[in-house]
């Protein structure tokens, strides 16, 4: 049995009285994609945030390739987030910079690199999400697929261990998903660690290693996509999966 | 009519040239000065931790709250008794910078507030330290969006340049003080004077129309009257 090179434990997170999550745990293995299911509120989203601590967990533990992250040491935790890439709903692209320079700046900030250097391998991750004619154009100019394309290069330029990616199609109009997950799916053949939390479920039941099933800051259940979508143990599992398989189209 | 001509040829020209010269000598340094100030007290007003955004908050309460006159006073003419020593130049730049400076953090506050908390989520998730965040992505968002405001501030420091003369620094308006008294010629002088002004802040709206245009992006743009 090989290692997990993400290692999650009884992650939980508290908004004043509110239990957001309540002691998640997760093992991720190298090329496995896990996908996260669950209605909004359920603490998907801050379950991913709590993973590249851009929200503090008030408890639990991460292991990335075997080594515990200490994220009160800022230096510890800059190298960790370089090599957990985040994709969000909303693209965050930064709105002053052309989609070259979007993906080349982490490269050249943050990891040092030559521009030169960092711009020819930003041209190439461009090129690998189909975008490259577009590379001097601003956030302003693309369209959302094109967007969100362009966020998961800036995030692959850094060379990342495992990606997050926080319902990366959902403020996406319906004809422009599909890029989208043309190029996760490029990513899951070639390998990449992913955790990603999405209603698309077709598209998860297709490409997912696991599915995990959270409410009310709990991953209530877990298996694989046959099992969650087919067989589920727990009611509020099937409930959930029969509404949203009306909801987002057949599975497969 | 002669008579007047020689009057403006020998004594209004030569006085009122040197008065503008001494007059942009103040401003320029000023404005300069005052938007560093403005952008680094701007940044710590936001970012800072407690007692630093207690400090640049109080520098603001005071330099924003206490008139000018009376601030270049307290440089020049209250500075002596503690045995501190400022020319009339350097108390007018200092006085001209710290105060613009108060005003300009407050447009680049409005400004950083207005960034998007995804831009910051971003920035942190490609491992981007606080530091880096804000210079690298932040401040040349924000200082777009401050642009208008902060140009309106140095075109209101140009005409408030014309507080030096209260302390002897002697530029446009001081001379004209100068000339008018000596000739009683108050109307004409001041009209020339206000003139003068005119066309610094004129100019100074054109360049800083340029430097809107040169760092406009697709995104930032906002309609300009």
């Amino acid at each position: 049995m090989t290692a997990p090179i993400l290692r999650i434990e009884n992650i939980s997170k508290r908004y004043g009285k509110k239990d957001v999550l309540k002691g998640a745990s997760l093992d991720v293995k190298k090329g496995d994609l896990k996908i996260l299911i669950g209605p909004s509120g359920a603490g998907k989203s801050t379950l991913l945030q709590c993973i590249n601590f851009l929200v503090k967990p008030d408890e639990g533990r991460i292991w990335l390739d075997e080594q515990e992250v200490h994220y009160a040491n800022k230096r510890d935790l800059y190298a960790y987030r370089q090599k957990v890439g985040m994709i969000f709903q909303d693209f965050n692209l930064f709105d002053h910079l052309t989609a070259l320079e979007n993906v080349r700046i982490g490269m050249v900030r943050v990891k040092g690199m030559g521009k030169a250097e960092a711009g020819e391998r930003a041209v190439l991750e461009l090129e690998r999400v189909g975008l490259k004619e577009h590379m001097q154009k601003y956030p302003a100019q693309l369209s959302g697929g094109q967007k969100q394309r362009v966020s998961i290069a800036r995030a692959l330029a850094m060379d990342p261990r495992v990606m997050l990616l926080d319902e990366p199609t959902s403020a996406l109009d319906p004809e422009l998903i599909g890029e989208v997950h043309a190029v996760i799916r490029d990513l899951g053949n070639n390998g990449m660690t992913m955790i990603m939390a999405t209603h698309q479920i077709g598209f998860a039941s297709s490409l997912a290693s696991e599915i995990l099933f959270m409410e009310d800051g709990r991953i209530l259940e877990r298996g694989t996509p046959d099992k969650i979508f087919n067989h589920a143990e727990n009611a509020r599992t099937q409930e959930f999966c029969s509404k949203i398989t009306e909801l987002y189209g057949e599975r497969g | 009519m002669t008579e007047g001509w020689l009057y403006i040829q020998t004594e209004v020209y030569p006085a009122l040239l040197k008065g503008f010269w001494v007059s942009l000598q103040l401003i320029a340094p000023s404005a300069l000065l005052g938007l560093a100030i403005g952008i680094m007290v701007g940044v710590l007003r936001i970012y800072g931790n407690r007692p630093v955004m207690a400090a640049a908050n109080t520098f603001v309460a005071i330099f924003r709250g206490i008139p000018l006159v009376v601030q270049l006073f307290i440089w020049y003419f209250g500075l002596p008794h503690i045995g501190i020593y400022l020319s009339p130049f350097f108390a007018s730049v200092l006085g001209f910078s710290l105060c613009s400076g108060a005003y300009h953090s407050e447009y680049i506050r409005g400004a950083l507030l207005s960034i998007k908390r995804g831009q910051m989520l971003a920035a942190q998730s490609l491992g981007f330290s606080k530091i880096r965040m804000i210079f690298s992505i932040i401040l040349p968002q924000a200082i777009r969006r401050a642009l208008p405001g902060c140009g309106n501030e140095i075109i209101y420091l140009i005409k408030y340049s014309s507080l030096a003369y209260m302390i002897t620094c002697i530029e446009l308006t001081g001379q004209g003080k100068i000339l008018a008294s000596n000739s009683f010629k108050y109307t004409e002088v001041f009209l020339m004077i206000g003139a003068c002004y005119l066309v610094m802040t004129s100019v100074a709206s054109i360049i800083l129309g340029r430097v809107e245009d040169r760092l406009r992006i697709p995104g930032f743009e906002h309609r300009r009257t």
